[in-house]
């Protein structure tokens, strides 16, 4: 499944990148699992396994587990800072 | 008026655009938030803040129709940057316009504390000792909490 991953805050500095194009591998099915793909693809410590990082779905916040069947921006969201 | 843009904000001109917009109102308070020189992580060389497009826009427009609905506005404008800012630029301007003062101070001020808290931005402050991320200030959502005595 084609997605459009969105990195902010620090989660932007752990990938490198703020948006990439993904091809998500057929295992990871719902939010649960894509945290924990990331966290191995970018061996990152459980940056985005933290119950503090929200995960939206084409603009709307999810809970975990959410199917991704269907969305196509899959935005990580770790605490705002506040403007 | 909601504007999330990189581009510099002229406070003077946006406080001229609501009182061209704010026909009949008797009061307009405006609030110019500028980024700080120094932060607890010392001296700021630049501050990058990031939105998340319009889920950002849409949170902040809810914020500010939960003010019409709280206070009778004549105008509410906010405008906010986004991007790279050195010390002394203006990153956020909010003015609330009313019949009378009260409710134009308090509109502004609820405003101000739902941008500090609940708005969704990520600040990022570079120093001379490297570059941290930065969450809200308990503080700022003490200042928040105090909105949430009456039915909102």
């Amino acid at each position: 499944m084609m997605v459009q991953l969105v990195y902010l805050g620090r989660l932007s500095d752990v990938s490198g990148q703020m948006t990439e194009d993904c091809e998500l591998p057929d295992h990871v099915g719902d939010t649960s699992g894509l945290r924990v793909w990331l966290d191995r693809r970018f061996r990152s410590d459980g940056a985005f396994t933290h119950a503090t990082v929200r995960i939206a779905l084409d603009g709307e916040i999810v809970a975990d587990p959410y199917p991704l069947r269907g969305a196509r921006e899959i935005a990580l969201m770790p605490p705002v800072g506040g403007g | 008026m909601i504007e999330v843009s990189d581009t510099p904000i002229d406070a003077s001109a946006a406080l001229c655009a609501i009182q061209a917009e704010a026909v009949g109102a008797g009061a307009i308070v405006s609030f110019t938030g500028l980024v700080r020189q120094h932060s607890i992580s010392g001296h700021v060389e630049t501050l990058h803040l990031q939105a998340y497009g319009t889920m950002t826009v849409k949170g902040i427009e809810a914020a500010a129709a939960r003010a019409k609905a709280r206070w009778p506005l004549n105008a509410l404008h906010v405008r906010h940057r986004v991007g790279d800012m050195s010390a002394g630029e203006t990153i956020v301007f909010v003015a609330a316009a009313s019949a009378h003062r009260r409710a134009a101070f308090e509109a502004a001020d609820f405003m101000m504390d739902y941008l500090k808290t609940e708005a969704i931005f990520w600040k990022k402050e570079v120093t001379p000792n490297g570059e941290k991320w930065i969450e809200p200030r308990d503080e700022d959502y003490r200042d928040r909490a105090r909105w949430t005595v009456e039915a909102e």
